[in-house]
Protein backbone atom coordinates (compact mmCIF):
# COMPACT_ATOMS: atom_id res chain seq x y z
CA UNK A 1 0.00 0.00 0.00
CA UNK A 2 0.89 3.50 -0.92
CA UNK A 3 2.19 5.93 2.10
CA UNK A 4 -0.41 8.13 3.25
CA UNK A 5 0.60 11.55 4.65
CA UNK A 6 -0.92 13.00 7.23
CA UNK A 7 -0.89 15.86 8.83
CA UNK A 8 -2.39 17.04 12.89
CA UNK A 9 -2.37 20.55 13.66
CA UNK A 10 -3.40 21.16 17.58
CA UNK A 11 -1.95 22.85 20.28
CA UNK A 12 -2.49 19.56 22.76
CA UNK A 13 0.16 17.16 22.97
CA UNK A 14 -1.87 15.08 24.25
CA UNK A 15 -4.45 15.23 21.64
CA UNK A 16 -1.72 14.70 19.01
CA UNK A 17 -0.67 12.13 20.42
CA UNK A 18 -3.62 10.15 20.80
CA UNK A 19 -4.69 11.14 17.19
CA UNK A 20 -1.20 9.82 16.42
CA UNK A 21 -1.92 6.72 18.38
CA UNK A 22 -5.42 6.12 16.02
CA UNK A 23 -3.47 7.27 12.73
CA UNK A 24 -1.10 4.90 13.65
CA UNK A 25 -3.28 1.95 12.44
CA UNK A 26 -3.33 2.84 8.83
CA UNK A 27 -0.84 0.80 7.33
CA UNK A 28 2.22 2.87 5.45
CA UNK A 29 0.74 6.11 7.83
CA UNK A 30 3.00 9.52 7.95
CA UNK A 31 1.99 11.85 10.27
CA UNK A 32 3.28 15.33 10.81
CA UNK A 33 2.62 17.48 13.54
CA UNK A 34 2.07 21.39 14.00
CA UNK A 35 0.38 22.98 17.14
CA UNK A 36 -1.08 26.08 15.41
CA UNK A 37 -2.53 26.73 11.74
CA UNK A 38 0.41 29.14 11.03
CA UNK A 39 2.63 26.44 11.57
CA UNK A 40 0.43 23.96 10.39
CA UNK A 41 0.46 25.76 6.82
CA UNK A 42 3.99 25.86 6.59
CA UNK A 43 4.39 22.16 6.73
CA UNK A 44 1.82 21.53 4.20
CA UNK A 45 3.21 24.06 1.80
CA UNK A 46 6.47 21.84 2.35
CA UNK A 47 5.04 18.16 2.16
CA UNK A 48 2.82 16.20 0.07
CA UNK A 49 -0.13 15.91 1.95
CA UNK A 50 -3.09 13.49 1.93
CA UNK A 51 -4.85 14.79 4.66
CA UNK A 52 -5.57 17.54 7.90
CA UNK A 53 -6.61 16.89 11.37
CA UNK A 54 -7.26 19.98 13.02
CA UNK A 55 -8.24 21.50 15.82
CA UNK A 56 -10.48 25.38 15.91
CA UNK A 57 -9.34 26.34 19.30
CA UNK A 58 -5.17 27.18 18.89
CA UNK A 59 -3.16 30.25 19.11
CA UNK A 60 -1.75 32.18 16.14
CA UNK A 61 -4.00 31.02 13.98
CA UNK A 62 -7.71 29.15 14.40
CA UNK A 63 -8.85 26.23 12.74
CA UNK A 64 -11.38 28.20 10.66
CA UNK A 65 -8.90 30.20 9.26
CA UNK A 66 -6.71 27.87 8.34
CA UNK A 67 -9.57 26.04 6.51
CA UNK A 68 -10.68 28.94 4.31
CA UNK A 69 -6.64 29.45 3.41
CA UNK A 70 -6.55 25.81 2.37
CA UNK A 71 -10.05 25.74 0.42
CA UNK A 72 -8.60 29.08 -1.32
CA UNK A 73 -5.36 28.16 -2.23
CA UNK A 74 -5.41 26.38 -5.67
CA UNK A 75 -2.42 24.00 -4.49
CA UNK A 76 -4.37 22.50 -1.43
CA UNK A 77 -8.30 23.27 -2.08
CA UNK A 78 -9.00 19.36 -2.84
CA UNK A 79 -6.75 17.34 0.52
CA UNK A 80 -9.82 16.73 2.83
CA UNK A 81 -10.17 18.13 6.55
CA UNK A 82 -10.97 16.84 9.30
CA UNK A 83 -11.85 19.51 12.16
CA UNK A 84 -11.17 17.68 15.52
CA UNK A 85 -12.80 20.23 18.21
CA UNK A 86 -14.93 20.89 21.53
CA UNK A 87 -17.15 22.92 20.05
CA UNK A 88 -20.06 20.83 19.80
CA UNK A 89 -22.81 23.86 18.99
CA UNK A 90 -24.81 23.38 15.45
CA UNK A 91 -23.24 26.78 14.23
CA UNK A 92 -19.95 25.73 14.89
CA UNK A 93 -20.57 22.72 12.92
CA UNK A 94 -22.50 24.56 10.09
CA UNK A 95 -19.38 27.16 9.90
CA UNK A 96 -16.83 25.08 9.75
CA UNK A 97 -18.49 23.20 6.85
CA UNK A 98 -19.25 26.27 4.81
CA UNK A 99 -15.35 27.44 5.02
CA UNK A 100 -14.74 24.29 3.44
CA UNK A 101 -14.21 20.98 5.82
CA UNK A 102 -15.17 17.46 5.32
CA UNK A 103 -16.03 16.02 8.21
CA UNK A 104 -16.92 17.67 12.12
CA UNK A 105 -16.05 15.13 14.76
CA UNK A 106 -16.36 16.62 18.58
CA UNK A 107 -13.62 15.81 21.59
CA UNK A 108 -13.64 13.48 23.36
CA UNK A 109 -13.08 11.59 19.90
CA UNK A 110 -13.23 7.81 19.58
CA UNK A 111 -10.54 6.20 17.27
CA UNK A 112 -12.74 4.18 15.71
CA UNK A 113 -14.94 6.78 14.56
CA UNK A 114 -12.02 9.11 13.82
CA UNK A 115 -10.40 6.13 11.83
CA UNK A 116 -13.70 5.38 9.88
CA UNK A 117 -13.88 8.89 8.61
CA UNK A 118 -10.71 8.80 7.50
CA UNK A 119 -10.97 5.99 5.66
CA UNK A 120 -14.07 6.73 4.36
CA UNK A 121 -12.39 10.09 3.20
CA UNK A 122 -9.43 8.66 1.58
CA UNK A 123 -11.87 5.88 0.06
CA UNK A 124 -9.81 3.36 1.90
CA UNK B 1 -78.90 -104.15 -65.79
CA UNK B 2 -79.40 -101.85 -68.53
CA UNK B 3 -77.45 -98.77 -69.44
CA UNK B 4 -79.58 -96.43 -66.48
CA UNK B 5 -78.97 -98.51 -63.92
CA UNK B 6 -75.57 -98.26 -64.41
CA UNK B 7 -75.23 -94.36 -64.45
CA UNK B 8 -78.15 -94.01 -61.49
CA UNK B 9 -74.99 -96.53 -59.51
CA UNK B 10 -72.26 -94.82 -61.02
CA UNK B 11 -74.51 -91.27 -59.36
CA UNK B 12 -74.86 -92.95 -55.93
CA UNK B 13 -71.22 -94.16 -55.75
CA UNK B 14 -69.57 -90.26 -56.59
CA UNK B 15 -72.58 -88.79 -53.96
CA UNK B 16 -70.96 -91.34 -51.49
CA UNK B 17 -67.52 -90.39 -52.42
CA UNK B 18 -68.34 -86.95 -51.58
CA UNK B 19 -69.96 -87.56 -48.62
CA UNK B 20 -67.21 -89.39 -47.19
CA UNK B 21 -65.05 -86.31 -47.86
CA UNK B 22 -67.25 -84.19 -46.45
CA UNK B 23 -67.25 -85.72 -43.45
CA UNK B 24 -63.61 -86.24 -43.38
CA UNK B 25 -63.36 -82.27 -43.72
CA UNK B 26 -66.27 -82.23 -41.13
CA UNK B 27 -64.13 -84.08 -38.31
CA UNK B 28 -60.69 -82.29 -39.40
CA UNK B 29 -62.80 -79.13 -38.66
CA UNK B 30 -63.63 -80.30 -35.40
CA UNK B 31 -60.42 -81.59 -34.60
CA UNK B 32 -59.47 -78.03 -35.23
CA UNK B 33 -61.52 -76.41 -33.02
CA UNK B 34 -61.35 -78.63 -30.41
CA UNK B 35 -57.24 -77.99 -30.18
CA UNK B 36 -58.09 -74.11 -30.65
CA UNK B 37 -60.28 -74.58 -27.29
CA UNK B 38 -57.71 -76.12 -25.86
CA UNK B 39 -54.82 -73.67 -26.93
CA UNK B 40 -57.42 -71.21 -25.92
CA UNK B 41 -57.76 -72.78 -22.14
CA UNK B 42 -54.17 -72.92 -21.86
CA UNK B 43 -53.77 -69.36 -22.82
CA UNK B 44 -56.10 -68.50 -20.56
CA UNK B 45 -54.63 -70.44 -17.50
CA UNK B 46 -51.41 -68.74 -18.20
CA UNK B 47 -52.66 -65.25 -18.66
CA UNK B 48 -54.63 -65.73 -15.04
CA UNK B 49 -51.05 -67.31 -13.91
CA UNK B 50 -49.03 -64.15 -14.65
CA UNK B 51 -51.38 -61.91 -13.29
CA UNK B 52 -51.64 -63.26 -10.09
CA UNK B 53 -47.71 -63.09 -10.32
CA UNK B 54 -47.62 -59.49 -11.77
CA UNK B 55 -50.77 -59.27 -8.40
CA UNK B 56 -48.15 -60.91 -6.27
CA UNK B 57 -45.23 -58.62 -7.52
CA UNK B 58 -47.03 -55.37 -7.01
CA UNK B 59 -48.20 -56.62 -3.52
CA UNK B 60 -44.31 -57.39 -2.32
CA UNK B 61 -41.99 -54.60 -4.34
CA UNK B 62 -39.16 -55.05 -1.44
CA UNK B 63 -38.67 -58.39 -2.80
CA UNK B 64 -35.95 -59.58 -4.97
CA UNK B 65 -32.99 -57.10 -6.51
CA UNK B 66 -35.11 -54.16 -6.57
CA UNK B 67 -36.09 -54.36 -3.03
CA UNK B 68 -32.49 -54.90 -2.63
CA UNK B 69 -31.66 -51.27 -4.27
CA UNK B 70 -34.45 -50.15 -2.55
CA UNK B 71 -32.89 -50.75 0.64
CA UNK B 72 -29.74 -49.76 0.05
CA UNK B 73 -30.94 -45.92 -1.59
CA UNK B 74 -33.51 -45.65 1.21
CA UNK B 75 -30.21 -45.95 3.92
CA UNK B 76 -28.37 -43.61 1.65
CA UNK B 77 -31.16 -40.79 1.71
CA UNK B 78 -31.30 -41.57 5.62
CA UNK B 79 -27.83 -41.06 6.20
CA UNK B 80 -27.55 -37.85 4.04
CA UNK B 81 -30.58 -36.12 5.94
CA UNK B 82 -28.09 -37.32 9.13
CA UNK B 83 -25.24 -35.31 7.53
CA UNK B 84 -27.32 -32.67 6.35
CA UNK B 85 -28.59 -32.35 9.74
CA UNK B 86 -25.40 -32.13 11.25
CA UNK B 87 -24.05 -29.19 8.74
CA UNK B 88 -27.18 -27.31 9.52
CA UNK B 89 -26.52 -27.55 12.88
CA UNK B 90 -22.71 -26.79 12.43
CA UNK B 91 -23.54 -23.94 10.25
CA UNK B 92 -25.69 -22.51 13.26
CA UNK B 93 -22.72 -22.80 15.47
CA UNK B 94 -20.20 -21.32 13.38
CA UNK B 95 -22.93 -18.35 12.77
CA UNK B 96 -23.18 -18.00 16.27
CA UNK B 97 -19.69 -17.76 16.51
CA UNK B 98 -19.58 -15.46 13.84
CA UNK B 99 -21.76 -12.91 16.02
CA UNK B 100 -19.96 -13.93 18.69
CA UNK B 101 -16.08 -12.76 17.08
CA UNK B 102 -17.90 -9.87 15.61
CA UNK B 103 -19.03 -8.51 19.33
CA UNK B 104 -15.81 -9.56 20.42
CA UNK B 105 -13.78 -7.32 17.99
CA UNK B 106 -15.63 -4.36 18.66
CA UNK B 107 -15.04 -5.00 22.15
CA UNK B 108 -11.25 -5.45 21.25
CA UNK B 109 -11.67 -1.78 19.80
CA UNK B 110 -13.35 -0.18 22.30
CA UNK B 111 -10.51 -1.32 25.01
CA UNK B 112 -7.91 -0.69 22.85
CA UNK B 113 -9.23 2.79 22.43
CA UNK B 114 -9.53 2.95 26.25
CA UNK B 115 -5.98 1.44 26.71
CA UNK B 116 -4.46 4.20 24.65
CA UNK B 117 -6.63 7.33 26.29
CA UNK B 118 -5.10 5.81 29.97
CA UNK B 119 -1.48 5.18 27.66
CA UNK B 120 -1.59 9.07 26.13
CA UNK B 121 -2.84 10.50 29.76
CA UNK B 122 -0.18 8.37 31.99
CA UNK B 123 2.46 9.37 29.58
CA UNK B 124 1.64 12.93 28.84
CA UNK B 125 1.57 13.38 33.04
CA UNK B 126 5.14 11.67 33.37
CA UNK B 127 6.22 13.72 30.31
CA UNK B 128 7.44 16.90 32.47
CA UNK B 129 8.45 17.87 35.86
CA UNK B 130 7.60 21.50 35.26
CA UNK B 131 4.53 22.38 37.88
CA UNK B 132 2.93 24.61 35.44
CA UNK B 133 3.01 22.34 32.37
CA UNK B 134 1.65 19.16 34.44
CA UNK B 135 -1.21 21.22 35.88
CA UNK B 136 -1.76 22.19 31.74
CA UNK B 137 -1.53 18.69 30.95
CA UNK B 138 -3.81 17.69 33.61
CA UNK B 139 -6.20 20.14 32.14
CA UNK B 140 -6.12 19.07 28.41
CA UNK B 141 -6.77 15.35 29.63
CA UNK B 142 -10.04 16.53 31.47
CA UNK B 143 -10.75 18.42 28.35
CA UNK B 144 -10.06 16.28 25.63
CA UNK B 145 -10.21 12.56 27.19
CA UNK B 146 -12.92 12.97 29.34
CA UNK B 147 -14.92 15.78 27.67
CA UNK B 148 -15.11 18.54 31.40
CA UNK B 149 -16.18 21.82 30.05
CA UNK B 150 -15.82 23.40 33.66
CA UNK B 151 -13.65 22.16 36.14
CA UNK B 152 -10.82 23.29 38.80
CA UNK B 153 -7.81 21.67 40.18
CA UNK B 154 -7.36 21.90 43.85
CA UNK B 155 -4.38 21.60 46.32
CA UNK B 156 -4.92 21.13 50.00
CA UNK B 157 -2.89 23.23 52.42
CA UNK B 158 -2.75 21.27 55.25
CA UNK B 159 -1.59 25.52 57.60
CA UNK B 160 -4.89 26.94 56.24
CA UNK B 161 -7.33 23.93 56.30
CA UNK B 162 -8.33 24.68 52.79
CA UNK B 163 -8.38 23.39 49.33
CA UNK B 164 -7.47 26.39 47.32
CA UNK B 165 -7.99 26.70 43.40
CA UNK B 166 -4.51 25.86 41.39
CA UNK B 167 -5.90 25.76 38.02
CA UNK B 168 -9.10 26.05 36.22
CA UNK B 169 -11.40 25.89 33.06
CA UNK B 170 -13.89 27.44 31.90
CA UNK B 171 -14.60 29.31 34.50
CA UNK B 172 -11.74 31.86 35.75
CA UNK B 173 -9.27 30.87 38.62
CA UNK B 174 -10.63 33.95 40.58
CA UNK B 175 -14.02 32.76 40.61
CA UNK B 176 -13.39 29.76 41.95
CA UNK B 177 -13.58 29.73 45.87
CA UNK B 178 -11.06 28.13 48.38
CA UNK B 179 -13.47 25.61 50.14
CA UNK B 180 -12.62 24.58 53.86
CA UNK B 181 -12.06 20.87 54.47
CA UNK B 182 -14.77 18.76 55.56
CA UNK B 183 -17.41 21.50 54.11
CA UNK B 184 -19.62 20.75 51.28
CA UNK B 185 -19.52 18.10 48.91
CA UNK B 186 -16.25 18.45 48.40
CA UNK B 187 -14.48 19.16 51.82
CA UNK B 188 -16.09 16.26 52.40
CA UNK B 189 -14.75 13.99 49.99
CA UNK B 190 -11.41 15.02 50.18
CA UNK B 191 -11.41 14.23 53.91
CA UNK B 192 -13.00 11.36 53.71
CA UNK B 193 -10.91 10.59 50.50
CA UNK B 194 -13.68 9.11 49.02
CA UNK B 195 -14.67 9.88 45.20
CA UNK B 196 -17.82 11.93 44.88
CA UNK B 197 -20.25 11.25 41.35
CA UNK B 198 -23.48 12.89 41.24
CA UNK B 199 -25.80 11.24 39.62
CA UNK B 200 -28.59 13.91 39.53
CA UNK B 201 -27.15 17.48 39.22
CA UNK B 202 -28.70 20.62 39.24
CA UNK B 203 -29.29 22.57 36.39
CA UNK B 204 -29.65 25.30 38.97
CA UNK B 205 -26.31 27.67 37.92
CA UNK B 206 -26.16 28.85 41.46
CA UNK B 207 -25.20 25.45 43.04
CA UNK B 208 -23.13 24.76 39.93
CA UNK B 209 -19.96 25.59 42.46
CA UNK B 210 -21.30 23.65 45.36
CA UNK B 211 -22.86 20.38 43.55
CA UNK B 212 -20.36 18.93 41.45
CA UNK B 213 -20.75 16.31 38.69
CA UNK B 214 -17.21 14.66 40.04
CA UNK B 215 -14.94 15.16 42.81
CA UNK B 216 -11.50 13.19 42.38
CA UNK B 217 -9.17 13.50 45.61
CA UNK B 218 -5.60 13.61 44.26
CA UNK B 219 -3.79 11.16 46.61
CA UNK B 220 -0.23 10.02 47.38
CA UNK B 221 -0.73 6.42 49.68
CA UNK B 222 -2.95 7.72 51.71
CA UNK B 223 -1.97 11.47 51.73
CA UNK B 224 -4.54 13.71 49.89
CA UNK B 225 -3.11 16.62 48.18
CA UNK B 226 -5.64 17.99 47.10
CA UNK B 227 -9.02 17.36 44.01
CA UNK B 228 -10.30 17.27 41.08
CA UNK B 229 -13.51 18.53 40.47
CA UNK B 230 -16.15 18.66 37.23
CA UNK B 231 -18.55 20.92 37.20
CA UNK B 232 -19.60 20.44 33.79
CA UNK B 233 -19.44 18.22 30.50
CA UNK B 234 -19.31 19.95 27.07
CA UNK B 235 -22.40 19.71 25.49
CA UNK B 236 -21.81 16.68 23.08
CA UNK B 237 -21.01 14.91 26.05
CA UNK B 238 -24.34 13.14 27.26
CA UNK B 239 -22.66 10.83 30.53
CA UNK B 240 -19.68 9.48 31.69
CA UNK B 241 -18.53 6.00 29.88
CA UNK B 242 -16.91 3.46 31.88
CA UNK B 243 -12.95 4.62 30.53
CA UNK B 244 -13.84 7.87 31.88
CA UNK B 245 -14.12 6.04 35.13
CA UNK B 246 -10.44 4.36 34.51
CA UNK B 247 -9.08 7.89 34.11
CA UNK B 248 -10.52 9.25 36.63
CA UNK B 249 -8.85 6.92 38.84
CA UNK B 250 -5.53 6.98 36.80
CA UNK B 251 -5.81 10.84 37.59
CA UNK B 252 -6.52 10.43 41.16
CA UNK B 253 -2.76 8.35 41.41
CA UNK B 254 -0.43 9.83 38.64
CA UNK B 255 -1.69 13.05 38.81
CA UNK B 256 -0.99 13.39 42.07
CA UNK B 257 2.58 12.31 42.06
CA UNK B 258 2.80 14.47 39.16
CA UNK B 259 2.32 17.22 40.54
CA UNK B 260 3.88 16.71 43.78
CA UNK B 261 7.27 15.58 42.38
CA UNK B 262 7.01 19.09 39.81
CA UNK B 263 6.30 20.78 42.91
CA UNK B 264 9.55 19.08 44.71
CA UNK B 265 11.66 19.31 41.05
CA UNK B 266 10.30 23.06 41.16
CA UNK B 267 11.30 23.56 45.23
CA UNK B 268 14.54 21.97 44.78
CA UNK B 269 15.77 23.95 41.60
CA UNK B 270 14.86 27.41 43.42
CA UNK B 271 16.62 26.37 46.48
CA UNK B 272 19.22 25.14 44.52
CA UNK B 273 19.66 28.37 42.39
CA UNK B 274 19.50 29.94 45.88
CA UNK B 275 22.50 27.91 47.48
CA UNK B 276 23.92 28.62 44.05
CA UNK B 277 24.27 32.43 44.70
CA UNK B 278 25.07 31.93 48.15
CA UNK B 279 27.99 30.14 47.36
CA UNK B 280 29.13 32.42 44.49
CA UNK B 281 28.62 35.37 47.08
CA UNK B 282 31.08 33.64 49.22
CA UNK B 283 33.22 32.30 46.53
CA UNK B 284 33.96 36.28 45.80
Amino acid sequence: MASLTFLIIEDSPTMRQLIRFALNRIPGAEILEASDGVDGLKKLSSNNVDLILTDINMPIMDGLKLVSLVRSNEAFKDVPIIIITTEGAMEDRERAMALGADAYITKPIQSTALLSTVKELLKL
Amino acid sequence: MSIQDTEEKGKKTEHLERGEEFLEMFRKGQEFTQDLLKENERLRFQVVHLEEVVKKELEAPDSGQQSSMSKDLSEKLGQYEVRLSELKSRLSEVEAENVDFAQRYIDVEEQNNNLANLYVASFQLHSTLDYQEVLQIILEIIINLIGGEIFAIYLRDEKAKTLNPEAAEGVAISDVLRIPLGEGVIGQAVLANESYFNDNPSEDLAELYTNPLVCIPLTIQDDVIGAIVLFQLLQQKVTFAPVDFELFTLLAGHAATAIFSSRLFTESKRKLSTYQGFLDLLSK
